[in-house]
């Protein structure tokens, strides 16, 4: 890791040429962009693959796929493409390398040479976990269909071919790759701060990304060590879940959701942060309960590590263990509602401008509580025996991430596209992006509470003629929720067309944090000499 | 990047740090396999029986049924049941079941078999004094072998609140063709022989 940091300091201060400049970046920014493109296109692909799903259950029957065992291989791919290669290098890996060392007034990351492996080693990652959907899994057919949670003995049994095994490999990069980053961004933010932010005045931003950080420092691990145990079981001949030889493949759950768990938090702590920033610059106010927010993150973090089996109601826990983990994962809700209710106290009274970021933002705080309630919901053991693997468990977790995490990743591109690019986006592409993403987002999703409540199991590619209202309704938001992308790509392609210079703050005053105080788009090297954090705002 | 050299080693530090975090957060991963089994072995959670020494247990008036299941996994041609479906038992009183094993293929193969108890909660209070387990068993073509299960339903049963009502508990054996090794392939390809 020294090496790591005296490279960085043989870093040239001229531009580099094209392929040295993207292809050996080092450059924080560079990185950041990159992510951000790695991020979209990885989404694309993602989306394409929950197109492809809504076609098929559109109608009763099998229409698009003849064999079912094709259509959980694009369910497994879509869940596992979604978390580790759009929503985590989105918002980490871009927003993250983009903002963090500005906000706190760094240079650069701590160590950039690390930066620039992150990423391409969850490039490679992206790389395996495609092959993997193009060799045998399970007996005569491509790809692994096992869900995304990879559960034995499925997982270890019921898919000799090699396709697992490229997944695992997938994960286990991408999990390095996303280990290495969090020990870059706790370096950088504990060390690097500019002269006079004390970690109580350092952007919530930063807050969300420290948390993160630990989060994945803590999680991954358990991930890793989890999945080579799968890849000895599968291969060399180990039991650790194989119950011949004496495991247990509830323990795989175990280890499985004491990551998984955490890993939500992991996609959504980003998102808090950056819905912070924006919902503070167009209430033109600092942040309600700056301290509270922080720490809310920090709780969220903390109580997110012993609620895991919340997600196991049904393998057949006591009485009162269940009652333990209902306990706990209620009470995730308290600092949550903290979060919630000190960014509508930040917009109360505030003098609020409804830009694009800002619809987004707001939509987020609405489309999130629906999220959140329907989760304390299904926190209840009782109710979940019943929920359990349905689709009102999909309608949730996609209420917080597809309508939460994503909301945010277009709420920020649009805060912050002046800044990246340098161009203004002229507003009214956001905000029609906006309502078609917010009327597709619901019309695909808000069904599937129904479809769940009336017991549509989830995972499957077919269903009895009871469920084909609601689906072909989902199907229809999903078209729509798509086709939002166009006009996103639309305004990306005319922003850079029209050329409109942005000055270094289009959004005015209320942009209070440092990344506003330089042009746009920022200087290749920034803070030559660092800022002085006076002793007002954060 | 102008970090001064005590910047740099605070840098390292905390990065050395960090690492320690995820070595240990691995070595915890693992660590889990055998804490969790001792875990399940102490506690009978997941249906885990407890194998004891000896009954040292009160003989209570409640019956409860045990009921015996004995099932072979694919890969496996033996024939596999116990002497008797469902015995009643009174709680703390030993009893004794034999199953029975046949190999009826032409092969010899070797198995390994695994048991379990549901419902899992009862299975802190199934106590085995003497059980056919974890220990691999060669059959020869045609062979059967008579297996003893000594047990006894531990009373504390009857003061847990989770299971107090349980009318019924249920054991249930599997034999797996044993994992690596000449006897599995020998095993498997007699299965094949067997079901052209």
């Amino acid at each position: 890791m020294a090496h790591a940091a005296d490279a960085a300091h043989a870093d040239h201060h001229d531009t580099p040429t094209f392929w040295r400049r993207w292809f050996y970046s080092t450059n924080h920014k560079d990185i950041g962009t990159l992510y951000l493109i790695f991020g979209f296109t990885a989404g694309i692909v993602g989306g394409l693959l929950s197109i492809a799903m809504r076609l098929e259950l559109q109608d009763p029957g099998l229409q698009w796929f003849a064999n079912p065992q094709a259509y959980n291989v694009f369910v497994t791919g879509h869940g596992l493409i979604m978390v580790f290669f759009m929503v985590m290098p989105t918002l980490i890996g871009g927003f993250g390398n983009w903002f963090i060392p500005i906000m706190i007034g760094a240079p650069d990351m701590a160590f950039p040479r690390m930066n620039n492996i992150s990423f391409w080693l969850t490039v490679s990652a992206f790389a395996l976990m495609l092959c993997s959907l193009f060799v045998e899994g399970a007996p005569g057919s491509l790809g692994f269909g096992g869900g995304w949670t990879v559960y034995p003995p499925l997982s270890t049994t019921g898919h000799p071919g090699p396709a697992l095994d490229f997944g695992i490999l997938a994960l286990h990069l991408a999990g390095a790759a996303s280990i290495l980053g969090a020990i870059n961004f706790i370096t950088t933010i504990l060390n690097m701060r500019a002269p006079g932010m004390t970690l109580h005045k350092m952007p919530l931003f930063a807050w969300a990304m420290l948390v993160t950080a630990f989060l994945l420092l803590l999680s991954l691990p358990v991930l890793a060590g989890a999945i080579t145990m799968l890849l000895t079981d599968r291969n060399f001949g180990t039991t650790f879940f194989e119950p011949s030889g004496g495991g247990d493949p509830v323990l795989y759950q175990h280890l499985f959701w004491f990551f998984g768990h955490p890993e939500v938090y992991i996609m959504i702590l980003p998102a808090f942060g950056i819905v912070s920033h924006i919902i503070s610059t167009f209430s033109r106010k600092p942040i309600f309960g700056y301290l509270g927010m922080a720490y809310a993150m920090v709780a969220i973090g903390v109580v997110g590590f012993v609620v895991w089996a919340h997600h196991m109601y049904t393998v057949g826990l006591s009485l009162q263990t269940q009652a333990y983990f209902v306990f706990a994962t209620m009470v995730i809700a308290v600092p949550t509602g903290v979060k919630i209710f000190s960014w509508l106290a930040t917009m109360w009274g505030g003098s609020i401008r409804f830009t694009a970021a800002m619809y987004w933002s707001v939509g987020f705080i609405f489309l999130f509580t629906v999220g959140g309630v329907t989760g304390v919901v299904l926190a209840n053991a009782p109710v979940d025996r019943y929920m359990h693997d349905t689709y009102y468990v999909v309608a949730h977790f996609h209420y917080v991430l597809s309508l939460g995490a994503v909301f945010i990743i277009f709420a920020g591109m649009y805060y912050w596209f002046p800044k990246i690019t340098g161009y203004i986006m002229p507003e009214w592409i956001g905000k029609l992006h906006f309502w078609v993403a917010f009327i597709g987002s619901n019309v695909l999703f808000f069904p599937m509470h129904f479809l769940g409540l009336s017991g549509m199991p989830r995972r499957y590619a077919d269903y009895p003629d009871a469920f084909a209202g609601w689906n072909l309704v989902s199907s229809i938001g999903g078209y729509i929720f798509f086709a939002g992308l166009f006009i996103f790509i639309f305004g990306v392609v005319y922003a850079f067309v029209r050329k409109e210079q942005a000055g270094a703050n289009p959004w005015g005053e209320g942009a209070t944090t440092l990344e506003w105080t330089l042009s746009s788009p920022p200087p290749y090297h920034q803070f030559e000499t660092l800022p002085r954090i006076a002793d007002t705002g954060h | 990047m102008t970090a001064t050299p005590d910047v740099q080693r605070k840098m390292q530090r905390t990065a050395v740090a960090c690492a320690g975090l995820v070595v240990g957060m691995v070595g915890l991963a693992y660590a889990s396999v055998p804490l969790y089994d001792l875990f399940c072995k102490v506690t009978g959670f997941g249906g885990t029986p407890i194998a004891r020494a000896e009954n040292g247990s009160q003989v209570l008036d409640r019956t409860i049924a045990v009921r015996f299941d004995a099932n072979v996994a694919p890969g496996l041609s033996w024939r596999f049941s116990p002497e008797t479906p469902e015995i009643k038992v009174r709680l703390g009183e030993t009893t004794t079941v034999l199953y029975k094993v046949t190999n009826t293929s032409d092969k010899p193969a070797t198995g390994i078999a695994t048991y379990n108890v549901q419902p899992d909660l009862a299975g802190t209070y199934f106590s085995k004094l003497e059980c056919f387990c974890f220990t691999e068993q060669t059959l020869q073509p045609g062979e059967t072998l008579e297996s003893a299960v000594v047990f006894y339903v531990d009373p504390r049963l009857a003061q847990d609140p989770d299971v107090k009502d349980l009318s019924s508990i249920t054991l249930s054996y599997t034999y797996f063709p044993s994992k690596g090794g000449q006897p599995v392939a020998e095993a498997t390809s007699s299965t094949r022989t067997t079901t052209q």
